[in-house]
């Protein structure tokens, strides 16, 4: 993507910050929420993330992973457990990066 | 509403920050690792510190990243942002009635600066609308801690990333707080079976082009999402089902 095709995304993105977290106080006037809107909403951040994260650990070059030597497989099974068992988004990061990294540059995976 | 001159002399503007302030190591890590994961998908310096600054939305940056980097369409890198910032909406119905005194600037430019955290703190110290004098310093209060600590380490973050070499895969660390961050999501069998649907359709549809099987993800988790919750059986029923399975 081109600097200015980022810029141009970068500008939607902020847009889309303005808009969603100041939603429901753009109007003068309170505005009901419609049920089906509160259930769509539970649903569509989740899917999101899975979708954009998915590629990302599992997929090398539009392709599944196919072998063990990935240390992305490694970092995202320590960052599960350790979430399972802290529930800290901190220790998740810091635990996962470090054996991703103990293994690129330990073993070059 | 005349309050703007110095709310930072007011005792709440104190409460507001010392009650982030806690929260605020987690928080700078999070801004590092997206300040990397910025200057990894090859968005270069200068644009890198543009969008942490215009944009602040951690878990909108992270997800469009990926598809900034691979050069999707504009509308389907907006599509996920908004997506994944949906809960913002949810939210701003919540600040309405705080609110409802301001003008609609004034609205607009306290909700921007409005993350997560600063929602859940604010409702715990003000369960119910009150006076604005307390409220608006308070939430001031919080921001000037959450907003310096995500943008001091988000730009730190931005600049180490320029002298890590790119092959220690640092920009993964991102993949793993949007890991988290989908986690804290998995809060019941909805969720999950939501979540297991959006993996199985983001993968089925990976071929599409355009990165389109991220919306049909999303469609079919709403879907099922939706379907769980009206065909769940009742509270008591459950309950019984699970004393049978004992």
């Amino acid at each position: 993507m081109s600097g200015l095709q980022s810029l141009v995304a970068i500008v939607g993105l902020t847009a889309i910050t303005v808009i969603t977290r100041g939603f429901f106080v753009i109007p003068e006037r309170e505005v009901p929420i419609p049920a089906w809107l509160r259930e769509a909403l539970r649903y569509a951040p989740l899917a999101a993330l899975v979708a954009v994260l998915l590629p990302e650990i599992a997929m090398t070059d539009d392709h599944l992973i196919a072998t063990w030597k990935d240390a992305r497989i490694y970092a995202t099974a320590m960052g599960i457990v350790v979430f399972c068992t802290t529930r800290s988004l901190l220790g998740t990061i810091l635990a996962g990066t470090a054996v991703l990294l103990a293994l690129r540059l330990g073993l070059n995976w | 509403m005349t309050l703007s001159t110095s709310p930072w002399r007011h005792p709440e503007f104190a409460r507001g920050a010392r009650e982030m302030t806690g929260i605020s190591l987690g928080i700078g890590a999070w801004g590092l690792v997206t300040g990397v994961a910025m200057v990894k998908a090859g968005l270069g310096v200068p644009l890198s510190v543009t969008m942490s600054l215009l944009v602040f939305a951690g878990s909108a940056q992270l997800a469009s990243l990926p598809l900034i980097a691979q050069g999707a369409p504009l509308w389907v890198i907006w599509a996920t942002a908004f997506c994944v910032n949906l809960r913002f909406i949810i939210f701003s119905a919540g600040w309405r009635p705080y609110f409802a005194p301001l003008s609609r600037r004034h609205r607009l430019w306290v909700t921007y600066f409005m993350a997560d955290l600063n929602y859940v703190a604010f409702m715990r110290r003000f369960p119910a609308p009150g006076a604005m004098s307390d409220q608006l310093p308070y939430l001031w209060g919080g921001v000037a801690v959450n907003w310096t600590a995500w943008q001091a380490m988000s730009i730190l973050g931005i600049v180490l990333a320029d002298v890590i070499p790119t092959q220690w895969g640092l920009g993964f660390a991102g993949s793993l707080a949007l890991l988290g961050i989908t986690a804290t999501l998995l809060i019941d069998r909805g969720t999950w079976i939501a979540a297991v649907v959006a993996a199985c359709a983001a993968f089925a549809a990976f071929a599409l082009p355009f990165h389109l099987n991220i919306v049909v993800a999303i469609a079919a988790a709403i879907a099922i999402g939706v379907l769980v919750d009206h065909f769940s059986p009742p509270a008591a029923a459950k309950a019984a089902a699970a004393g049978d399975a004992k």
